[in-house]
């Protein structure tokens, strides 16, 4: 029995050899995988990154999927989702899959963005890292929006027409600007056409590229922590930092479970709440577009009500979107923002966890006002929450080189 | 997950929970459909009507025939003898004769596509909306939930006819509740029940897969159990070493 198994590992490694001479396989995956540390103390936080790619690779399978059988024409897409539902073999399957998937991306994406604010995973030496993470964000709402738009009931419709009418606000070149991203003088056949084209080539492009290059920062400046302290300072006498395990098996593993507790919620939702009570999947786009009947109650999905109750907070549609626009790129500069001592949350003082508290409350708060109907005393609420959302930025800076700190750890700590 | 990361999140559930609510339309006046979608004996009863009394005007074009006969456990035959007109065959979607101009010349507007009303409108909506048709004073239907719709009480002959109980609030007239002035073939409760068994209907027609989904829903959750399980002991040991 020994023989052949050790004349079949010899040729394994002939094979191996043969490749690595010609393809850096093995100290790639060294220098990655197992010859890469990383904190042995990471906590919950820590599945997000690892979710996201898994997210963003079932999205991409699902979505070749779909485009096998969709048809991007304003006559038929409605009808081929209904046949992708009801006369593709497991189409429905697939479909909530790539639903689900939208909705699970974001929540997954915010949660790893909040972990940034916990432990300021984005300050120094991380600042392209995270602006690296913004531009996948970026990306994401865009192929969130076009991917939005080709199921053709009366939200995507809608919603486009809304969306796209803000750049109206801006002034002079607004009208030719909508004109020119419609490719028409309202939402139709060649916006559909060419928001399909977005969505399944260009956005996608741009968005593998910048996860690359989001992973590639990663490994050079390694990960974070919960205690926000660089495990590079400690090495041991192999120059490997004393806090460190390799990635590989122990990360791998654990995000494996990580995997399993995500995938339980998602295929609850998959199987048995697809349209989450009209939140992930809306009632109103179950009816097909129509130009003709402005449905009475448009909103973006939810990913996007945050900023939308920013831009409905303000009177003037110019103001209005700027300050949308800002609310948005105002996150890049975070890291010059935070000026604390410390980066984690552990070791500042109460007032950052106050200042990141009401955020938080700001961000869900306004992306529960932006679903509303918008009476009056909604958008004083709105007003409020904007202005807090705003001071959080705005305190941080001047708050945080003052800011009571408590002393930080040599090593991490594991709790 | 650290006592930080716990704290975080139930400050900001608790805090969320206790705001005002803002999702969520007010259900108001919408009574509790009562469909089981596991009820094949229901859906069956549902198609009859909805193939005597709404696919003369009302089609259902992403449905087919035979998916109808699969899901429905009947025979190929039994469904183009009693649930199809003559000239269709068994592989076709539910269309109807009607021409969209024609019907909009002569009605004011096209009868909506059904098959996905249920997901549009909801099960409650569609139960309430067929029970609240009365006469109105200028001898027309009307509705209480939809007022002045496009679409005629087509169950007046089953349901009877209702009119309006009228009550004075700050000097306007509004309708109290509905009574039945004139009974139908059925009674009350019979007319419930054939809403509710059409309604039923509607949900299937909404999303033939859905009993399929969530039959196989179970399973994939009790091996991702399993699968985690073992992902977490494969974890735990690895583990061992680190300190």
């Amino acid at each position: 029995m020994a023989k052949p198994a050790s004349m079949l590992a010899k040729r394994a490694d002939a094979l191996m050899n043969w490749i690595d001479k010609r393809l850096p396989v093995a100290a790639f995956w060294k220098a990655t995988m197992t010859g890469y540390y990383a904190p042995k103390n990471f906590n919950f936080w820590y599945y997000m990154g690892s979710l996201a790619l898994l997210v963003l690779v079932m999205q991409i399978v699902s979505g070749i999927f779909l485009t096998m059988f969709y048809k991007p024409s304003a006559l038929e897409a409605f009808a081929s989702v209904e046949y992708i539902m009801r006369d593709v073999n497991w189409g429905w399957l697939i479909r909530y899959m790539h639903s689900t998937g939208a909705s699970f991306f974001f929540i997954i994406i915010y949660l790893h963005m909040f972990r940034s604010l916990l432990y300021g995973s984005h300050r120094k030496p991380r600042e392209l890292l995270w602006i690296f993470g913004m531009l996948i964000y970026l990306a994401l709402m865009a192929e969130a929006f076009t991917g939005y738009v080709l199921p053709w009931g009366q939200m995507s419709y809608w919603g486009a027409q809304v969306i796209i009418n803000l750049f109206g606000a801006i002034p002079s070149i607004g009208e030719p600007l909508t004109e020119w991203i419609r490719g028409d003088f309202s939402i139709s056949d060649a916006t559909l056409n060419r928001f399909f084209a977005l969505h399944v080539i260009a956005i996608p492009l741009a968005l593998l590229a910048l996860v690359m290059l989001h992973l590639v920062a990663l490994r050079e400046t390694g990960s974070n922590n919960p205690d926000g302290i660089e495990i590079k300072a400690n090495k041991d006498a192999n120059g490997l930092p004393k806090d460190g395990i390799p990635f590989h098996p122990y990360y791998t593993v654990k995000d494996i479970f990580g995997v399993g507790i995500f995938l339980l919620l998602f295929a609850f939702i998959l199987f048995f709440w697809p349209e989450a009570g009209g939140i992930f999947l809306e009632r109103d786009n179950f009816i097909p577009a129509t130009p003709l009947v402005t449905p009475e109650h448009i909103v973006p999905v939810w990913y996007f009500t945050p900023y939308y109750a920013i831009l409905k907070a303000v009177p003037d549609k110019l103001m209005g979107v700027i300050l949308m626009g800002a609310s948005v790129l105002i996150l890049f500069f975070l890291p010059w923002l935070d000026r604390s001592p410390v980066k984690s949350i552990r070791y500042k003082g109460t007032w950052y966890k106050v200042l990141l508290a009401l955020f938080t409350i700001a961000f869900i708060r306004l992306g529960m006002l932006g679903m509303a109907e918008g009476t009056p005393s909604q958008t004083i609420e709105m007003r409020v929450w904007t202005f807090v959302y705003f001071s959080f930025f705005i305190l941080l800076f001047f708050l945080s080189p003052k800011g009571k700190t408590k002393p930080v750890p040599d090593r991490v700590t594991r709790r | 997950m650290n006592k930080q990361s716990v704290m975080v999140i139930l400050c900001l559930v608790a805090i969320n929970s206790t705001m005002s609510p803002v999702l969520g339309s007010d259900p108001g006046m919408l009574e509790n459909s009562g469909v089981n979608f596991r009820d094949k004996a229901a859906i069956q009863r549902g198609a009859k009507w909805f193939v005597n009394y709404c696919l003369s005007c009302h089609s259902a074009s992403y449905m087919r025939y035979n998916r109808l006969a699969e899901d429905l456990d009947l025979d190929q035959d039994i469904v183009l003898r009693n649930l199809a007109f003559a000239d269709v065959n068994i592989g076709d979607t539910m269309e109807i004769a009607m021409r969209p101009k024609d019907s909009e010349a002569w009605l004011g507007k096209t009868p909506p596509d059904l098959s996905v009303i249920s997901r549009s409108r909801g099960n409650d909506w569609l139960f309430t909306y067929l029970k609240s048709f009365y006469r109105d004073e200028n001898g027309g239907w009307n509705n209480l939930l939809l007022p002045n719709p496009s679409m005629p009480h087509v169950f007046w002959q089953l349901q009877g006819i209702q009119e309006p109980v009228w009550s004075s609030h700050d000097e306007e007239r509004v309708i109290e509740h509905l009574e039945l002035t004139s009974p139908g073939l059925q009674s009350p409760q019979e007319y419930e029940q054939t809403v509710r068994d059409l309604v039923t209907f509607l949900d299937y027609l909404g999303e033939p897969s859905k009993l399929k989904r969530k039959n196989i829903g179970i399973w994939v959750m009790l091996f991702l159990v399993v699968f985690t399980l073992v992902a977490y002991a494969l974890k735990v040991e690895y583990w061992r070493d680190v300190h």
